[in-house]
């Protein structure tokens, strides 16, 4: 059973999105993702001043057998990007919730959020 | 489109938590867990694979030898003694790979071919035409299982749960070669890059046989970490580094092609014409010196011409980068990009095995 926070909003692709109460928004894969994906070898995380639309393709993560797409959830500017990750792609694997986060994004218009799956519909959202 | 198949050993890939994918029609183990972790049990203890999904063809009768000077690329009057196992190609006449085997010289009328699960078909319906007028039988085995234990310890391992009369012969064995025991077939071959065994048995016995293996240590290990291994020893799958359009000569194959004398093999003109005419393209291994992972179909550049493509990357476990095996122009050096996604990333061309015996060579 995988660990989905209550506190965040959920993608169906398997996003999470945290509320930094300040405009900003961090994004991350679930626990859900970096299980089906296995051991985590090399993330490409976006770049600071890039924009993307929701559902753009927004980073990789790449496992041993197979690179994945990560869209953007919401709309916005990426502000942060989590560096760490060149080095220690696992920390996905080991935190996906906390040190495993990948980028900050200011998001574009807040509301977007109230599109997304709070933690029971994403969880649901597995059983299908 | 038909339910996948099962080997016999679903069901202890299912008590094993074996993760179930379909490949080439069988429903097969990725890995129980960690690709990673199965990778490693391979290059330094020993790990086992269910690989019965692939094909045993029997081929007897009088004309089996003359049949197969033929059939392949290489040639068979190499196997003298018996139990001896020869890798090959089987071409088109226009030089194409139809699929990459193993020959183990069973007897003079009866030799055992080893053939790839998603080429099954068009396998044996090529083989069928070809023996055609031919004194000789193609029976497929599906009754037989396989597995192959490989790794440092594999061989030991193994040894412990054969007769004694066998386990002294396979002790023996000089590399790719076989001994017997009725059903029972020991071949010291492998996709690993490590020593160990093929092992052929009664599907019956498949599952007591792993069973055994499990509780004398041997690892499970998936799809996943077969490609990996088999990528760091520098050997080509078929149906991503070679098929029907590419010869042997430009897939890093021209080992397993004897030309030396003028037997009449199928596709062997069109191999001289390409000898003649300079061969355009050839095999290189490259090694990621910026970041990502190399994949498959990943576009090669030099001064900013495409000069081929990637035909197998992945990260390699042993090595903690990023390898692959690539099909370039023959004039290819040292120094390329690989386009991955929007980026030109740099890679080092090399010499491949990667990874032999445990041992990283690059």
């Amino acid at each position: 059973m995988s660990n989905i926070p209550a506190e965040l909003k959920y993608a169906k692709s398997h996003e999470w999105v945290k509320d930094n109460g300040d405009g900003t928004f961090t994004v991350g894969i679930t626990d859900h993702a970096q299980e089906a994906l296995g051991d985590l070898v090399f993330v490409e995380t976006p770049e600071v001043g890039d924009h993307f639309s929701a559902g753009d393709d927004f980073a990789v993560v790449e496992s041993v057998k197979a690179a994945s797409d990560v869209y953007a959830p919401i709309s916005g500017e990426v502000v942060e990007a989590n560096e760490a990750l060149a080095d220690a792609p696992e920390t996905v694997n080991d935190s996906p919730y906390e040190d495993g986060w990948i980028a900050i994004v200011k998001a574009d218009d807040a509301s977007e959020t109230d599109a997304l799956l709070d933690a029971a519909g994403y969880e649901a959202s597995l059983e299908d | 489109m038909s339910a996948p198949a099962r080997t016999p050993l679903y069901n202890a890939h299912v008590a094993a938590g074996g993760k179930l994918v379909d490949f080439a029609g069988w429903e097969m183990p990725v890995h129980y867990g960690s690709q990673v972790e199965e990778h490693h049990a391979v290059r330094q203890a020993s790990g086992m694979f269910d690989v019965s999904h692939m094909t045993v063809v029997d081929l007897r009768g009088a004309d089996v030898r003359a049949f197969l000077q033929q059939l392949v690329a290489n040639d068979v009057s190499k196997l003298k003694a018996a139990g001896k196992a020869l890798y090959t190609c089987m071409l088109d006449e226009q030089g194409g790979v139809i699929d990459d085997l193993i020959i183990y010289f069973m007897s003079e009328d009866w030799f055992r071919l080893v053939v790839n699960a998603a080429t099954r078909e068009k396998d044996m319906a090529w083989i069928t035409a070809q023996a055609e007028g031919r004194d000789l039988s193609v029976t497929e085995r599906p009754e037989l299982g396989m597995i192959a234990v490989q790794g440092p310890e594999a061989r030991g391992k193994v040894h412990g749960l054969v007769s004694g009369a066998l386990a002294a012969e396979a002790a023996e064995l000089k590399p790719f070669s076989a001994a017997s025991e009725g059903e029972l077939f020991i071949g010291r071959t492998g996709y690993t890059g490590e020593d160990g065994y093929e092992i052929i048995l009664p599907a019956a016995d498949a599952e007591g046989f792993w069973n055994q293996l499990v509780e004398a240590g041997v690892r499970p290990c998936g799809l996943g970490a077969r490609d990996t291994l088999r990528l760091e020893a520098g050997m080509n799958l078929y149906g991503s580094d070679m098929d029907e359009t590419t010869s042997p000569l430009e897939s890093g194959l021209a080992w397993t092609v004897a030309m030396q004398d003028d037997r009449d093999f199928n596709g062997r003109a069109a191999l001289q014409a390409q000898k003649d005419a300079g061969v355009p393209r050839k095999m290189v291994g490259l090694v990621l010196e910026g970041r990502g992972v190399l994949r498959g179909h990943q576009k090669i550049i030099v001064d900013d011409q495409e000069v081929g493509e990637v035909t197998s990357g992945t990260w390699s476990p042993s090595l903690e980068q990023s390898i692959a095996l690539a099909r370039v122009a023959s004039s290819t050096g040292e120094q390329v990009n690989v386009q991955i996604r929007n980026k030109q990333v740099p890679a080092r061309v090399v010499k491949y095995p990667f990874v032999r015996n445990g041992k990283p060579l690059i």
